[in-house]
């Protein structure tokens, strides 16, 4: 493996999302919701103006798990069915490169310009609160801005997967589409619907383990069990056995989903 | 980059030589049992119908296509092999319809395509110019003409200073004079020793511009040789134009009329003669004999679409 190749076609691809301002429109996102956010978490409890960074993280949380598997997702459905549809492909595979040298510099590329503007989205609303946070905040509030990223990439590998085993870019639009519906929006209402049709007699002990089996529940996780105020307001203490609950762990299995469905769209796209 | 190729350098030698080579999708024969040799230092044309496997054969040749059966080498290795960056490292390619990116200027796409081959992008700038897109160098893809691109698409092919050419339908998009400058330079690279394998539908356009040419319908590789070569092989018949005035037609028919000929046809000031091959030095003889009765005389060689049509059907 030639880690130059690689690194050719990665800043191919970050260049392209810095020149078409993806990266800026995303950091603006994050940054406005970041703020907003912030200023206005707490207004339904009849409050305006920052409050605790716990309560800042939890709300950036449930809407993080929201809005970065879709923009992974649409970020790096076409990476491979859209060079194949619009027939530059081959011209790439011809050049002294591998498969596998391609697909992970399309990834890389790809995750930098994800991970650019996830830090400096949120890395701006950071440097506005400096003043208010202490150390301790500080450093929950970057482990949010890390996981983020690992929830990213994490969709980004299932969507560059996609993109190798989808026929053209419609399929893979629509692929990425239901991934996102599937992870994010039903698979808990399932997990939630087995628990209540059987009145809570089946899979209590294998919940938590089913919980990883989602990237965006990992994700969710790894932010609310570090934080104190926010773990009694979610519950999961209660469902959750602490064991499971260990950072580094979390961080491994997020890291599985990241280079398992890599693995099997470079099995895939071998020939 | 130099080559640690054996035969690469060899003019006259073998240099790419498929072997039995198949491409089956299910029932389809894409290509079906192709043999060929291409030497070192020439000129090869492979013609053929749309459809007729070019593309494909040329894909496994570029070792991006898994053939059925059958291998293909370049310089004696495989070009799916271990080497196999090696043998990329002496090849340009220009895909059919080659399509490059639109938010790139000229200049950065072969920048881009520099650093993939290993070569230095200072390359860039002097091969615009050789293809003549100097001009357009920090203009953006987008604002291309179809002719603009695919001559960018040959720039690509070009940096790195392969020994391989593989061209898939290179003129297609370019106007005349753009078609008689890509030739001039194909000759030139012929002079420096590249080895170039082009495709092309335009027969009357390669015809006089290739040193060889294999005739492909069907998958299958139905001739190959120098033009001659095939047009001998195809025995067509030659057609000679003679100019004479109206009251020596006869004369011309009776001059002939011991010899092979096929047909004799009277126009208004000229009579058109088809012959077999074997007999064109006997018609021009007989003729000469009819003392400047003979204002004018053309031969007409089949062309390369006859005996593409020859072998095709």
């Amino acid at each position: 493996m030639e880690i130059a190749q690689i690194a050719t076609i990665a800043s191919k691809e970050f260049w392209d999302r810095i020149r078409n301002r993806w990266v800026l429109a995303v950091a603006l996102v994050f940054t406005a919701f970041a703020l907003v956010i912030a200023y206005f978490g707490a207004a339904q409890q009849g409050s305006v103006g920052f409050r605790s960074i716990d309560i800042t993280i939890a709300s950036l949380v449930s809407l993080v798990i929201y809005l970065i598997p879709l923009i992974a997702l649409v970020l790096g459905f076409d990476a491979i069915v859209g060079e194949r549809e619009r027939g530059s492909l081959d011209l790439l595979l011809s050049m002294p490169i591998t498969r596998l040298e391609l697909l992970l510099g399309k990834y890389v590329g790809l995750a930098a310009a994800l991970a650019f503007s996830t830090i400096a989205g949120f890395g701006l609303v950071a440097i506005v609160l400096s003043t208010r946070l202490d150390l301790n905040a500080l450093y929950h509030y970057f482990g949010f801005m890390l996981s983020s990223v690992l929830l990213g990439c994490a969709f980004l590998s299932l969507a560059v997967m996609l993109s190798v085993f989808a026929a053209d870019r419609t399929r893979a639009s629509g692929l990425a589409i239901a991934t996102w519906f599937f992870f994010v929006l039903v698979f808990d209402l399932l997990l939630l619907g087995a628990l209540v049709v059987t009145g809570g007699q089946w899979g209590g002990e294998i919940f938590p383990y089913l919980l990883l089996a989602n990237p965006a529940d990992v994700f969710r996780i790894l932010n609310i069990f570090s934080l104190d105020d926010v773990r009694t307001l979610y519950g999961l203490t209660t469902v959750f056995p602490p064991a499971l609950a260990n950072p580094w762990l979390l961080g491994l299995v997020m890291l599985a989903w990241i280079v398992v469905p890599l693995g099997i769209a470079s099995w895939r796209f071998r020939t | 980059m130099e080559s640690s190729l054996p035969t690469l350098n060899d003019a006259g030698a073998s240099l790419i030589v498929a072997h039995g080579v198949r491409k089956h999708y299910g029932n389809i024969h894409a290509v079906d049992g192709v043999d060929l040799d291409i030497r070192s230092g020439e000129l090869f044309g492979l013609i053929g119908h749309n459809g007729a496997g070019k593309s494909t054969l040329f894909k496994m040749m570029l070792g991006l296509l898994p053939s059925t059966a059958g291998d293909i080498r370049i310089g004696g290795a495989l070009v799916t092999g271990r080497d196999f960056r090696a043998v990329r490292r002496t090849v340009g390619y220009l895909p059919e319809n080659v399509v490059l990116y639109d938010n790139l200027t000229g200049l950065e796409t072969l920048w881009f395509f520099a650093r993939l081959k290993g070569v230095s992008p200072a390359e860039a700038a002097p091969t615009l110019e050789r293809v003549g897109l100097a001009h357009a160098a920090k203009r953006r893809v987008r604002e291309y003409s179809k002719g603009m691109r695919q001559r960018l698409g040959f720039a690509q092919a070009l940096l790195g200073k392969p020994r391989i050419l593989f061209l898939d339908e290179p003129t297609t998009g370019l106007d005349p004079e753009a078609i008689r400058s890509f030739y001039s330079t194909l000759r030139q690279l012929r002079s420096e020793g590249v080895t170039t394998v082009i495709t092309s539908h335009i027969l009357a356009e390669i015809q006089e511009r290739v040193d060889r040419i294999a005739i492909m319908t069907a998958g299958k590789v139905q001739a190959r040789g120098t033009v001659q070569d095939l047009r001998e092989q195809v025995d067509l018949p030659l057609w000679f134009s003679v100019r004479v005035a109206k009251e020596d037609f006869e004369a011309v028919r009776s001059a002939l009329s011991h010899l092979q000929v096929d047909a004799i046809e009277a126009h208004d000031d000229h009579v058109k003669v088809r012959c077999r091959r074997e007999a064109k030095m006997a018609v021009i003889e007989a003729l000469a004999r009819l003392d400047g009765r003979v204002r004018d005389l053309t031969v007409r060689e089949p062309s390369l679409e006859d005996v593409f049509f020859g072998f095709s059907d």
